[in-house]
């Protein structure tokens, strides 16, 4: 493909080309926090969804307590943010343009989604975007195939199973020593545990999931030739991914939150609590050896596990299906849609390519919020009985006897 | 370069079930200790009764142990995370 061959003959810190790099850098810097609000409130279930759906904590409490979480995880490891930055895509072939792509991919995405209440996941949006983008201006030779397989995709068909087995095990144990308790202090007992453990999987998100922004912006600064390839998150991109998740995490995505606390598996405390334990030990430990993986597709996993470790419990394998499709579609969706981002602004050109493809962003963000209120989902009516829609239908009050 | 670090892979199985199913289960067991005693014994055929603290000293201590024991691995837990996650960062390329 020689017309990208000819974008890195551009000369880098030429005066003309510096300045136009720094506009498009603060505009990618910008829609970087952007996906990670997202990503935020896209996630906000995967921790909570199952004390909100128990009453272990009220559901503006459980955001509340989540978003603080997340900030201080955001600040507890840096693994999954190095493989981000470099492990995945070749950081000389990447311009801040194939960044911007990328995001854009990931955002709309993740939207989509939402919009849905599909609870998928926000990091393969993310990978899938930037991977799209990349191949669009590079070409195959600039993704890196194994990093991406053996750090990506195999987490991503491992964890649930193995999340789900523990909470399986977790969730047996749990009913087995508690047998002797009688229902109410069982429940009552575990709603308590259950908080613990949901803080542990806040915790465990922020180190996970705020890292993949800090990569995607860390990418952006090498991208732009102000830090070296292979450098760290410096401290400012730390804090402002933190802040921007655990913003998002406090608003709450209230339609994910419904379908993971009531559609999957109607949920015990004592079964949210193995639920969550698992999510989060899956998740600290992956973390700790880089792998980025979903900790939608364990908090997934985890709750499907929960429910075939609990003698009698119905799992909703139709829900539990429409998740897995989604998520087998989100990375080359996401691709897709990054790949004709990219498209877009490489044939307009330079900074305005950029601006055009990020007007263009708001405008899909404008019409997704808006279709959103035709069917609001909020933490008044998150618990709703569950009748087959995200969208809890209008119950007509029962007429006065 | 091998596909799948089945070191990880073991390591997060194994470590995992510890953690995320045996320190549930050491939570019960405190639970179920705690609610021993007077209290629930004199409740008992009430389906219905919400005892969590029985009243027994020795089910008590048993509790606080469970307790203690879980969340100092919790603490241990993060400060690992923390250790492995913050390596040095890799030298620029010359």
């Amino acid at each position: 493909m020689p017309f990208v061959r000819l974008s890195t003959l551009l000369p880098r810190d030429g005066n003309a080309g510096r300045v136009g790099n720094d506009v498009v850098l603060v505009l990618v810097v910008i829609t970087a926090l952007g996906f990670d609000f997202t990503n935020g409130f896209h996630d906000t279930g995967n921790a909570m969804a199952t004390s909100i759906a128990t009453g272990a904590l009220g559901p503006r409490t459980a955001v509340a307590i989540s978003g603080v979480l997340n900030l201080v995880g955001a600040f507890l490891s840096l693994a999954v943010a190095a493989t981000i930055a470099s492990g995945l895509v070749d950081t000389n072939l990447v311009t801040l343009t194939v960044v911007a792509a990328g995001l854009i991919g990931g955002i709309i995405w993740n939207l989509l989604t939402w919009l849905l209440g599909i609870p998928s996941s926000s990091s393969h949006a993310l990978i899938g975007g930037v991977i799209g983008s990349t191949l669009a201006a590079a070409g195959g030779h600039a993704v890196k195939w194994h990093g991406l397989v053996s750090k990506v995709v195999l987490p991503a068909c491992l964890s649930p199973i193995i999340a789900g087995l523990v909470a399986a095990i977790g969730t047996w144990l749990l009913y087995r020593i508690s047998r002797n308790l009688t229902h109410a202090a069982r429940n009552h007992g575990f709603r308590i545990g259950q908080i613990g453990s949901a803080c542990m999987v806040s915790l465990a998100h922020g180190t996970n999931d705020a890292q993949k922004t800090m990569g995607v912006i860390t990418l952006a600064l090498i991208a732009n030739g102000t830090l070296h390839s292979g450098a760290n998150a410096p401290f400012w991109v730390i804090l402002t991914c933190a802040l921007a998740i655990s913003i998002g995490t406090y608003v709450g995505g209230w339609r994910v939150i419904r379908t993971l606390g009531k559609g999957l598996v109607e949920i015990e405390s004592p079964q949210g609590m193995a639920a969550e334990s698992a999510s989060a030990a899956v998740i600290l430990l992956s973390a700790s050896f880089g792998y980025s993986l979903s900790t939608t597709h364990v908090a997934t996993g985890s709750i499907i596990g929960t429910g075939i470790g609990k003698k009698g419990a119905e799992v909703r394998w139709g829900v539990a299906g429409r998740m897995a499709t989604a998520w087998v579609f989100t990375l080359p969706s996401a691709a897709v849609v990054g790949a004709a981002a990219y498209a877009l602004a490489h044939a307009i050109g330079g900074t305005p390519g950029v601006i055009v493809d990020l007007v263009i962003l708001l405008a899909v963000v404008g019409v997704i919020y808006w279709r959103s209120r035709g069917s609001k989902v909020d933490h008044n009516n998150v618990n709703d009985e569950w009748t087959g829609s995200v969208a809890p239908t209008e119950q007509p009050e029962p007429a006065a006897a | 370069m091998s596909w799948i670090n089945l070191t990880a892979l073991w390591k997060i199985l194994v470590f995992g079930l510890i953690a995320g199913a045996g320190l549930p289960a050491l939570f019960a067991t405190g639970l179920f200790s705690l609610s021993r005693g007077p209290k629930t014994a004199a409740a008992a055929g009430d389906a219905e009764a919400d005892i969590v603290v029985g009243g027994s000293v020795a089910g008590m201590v048993l509790a606080a142990i469970c307790f203690l024991i879980i969340l100092a691995a919790i603490g241990w837990g993060i400060y690992e995370v923390y250790q492995i996650g913050h390596p040095a960062p890799t030298p620029p390329a010359k």
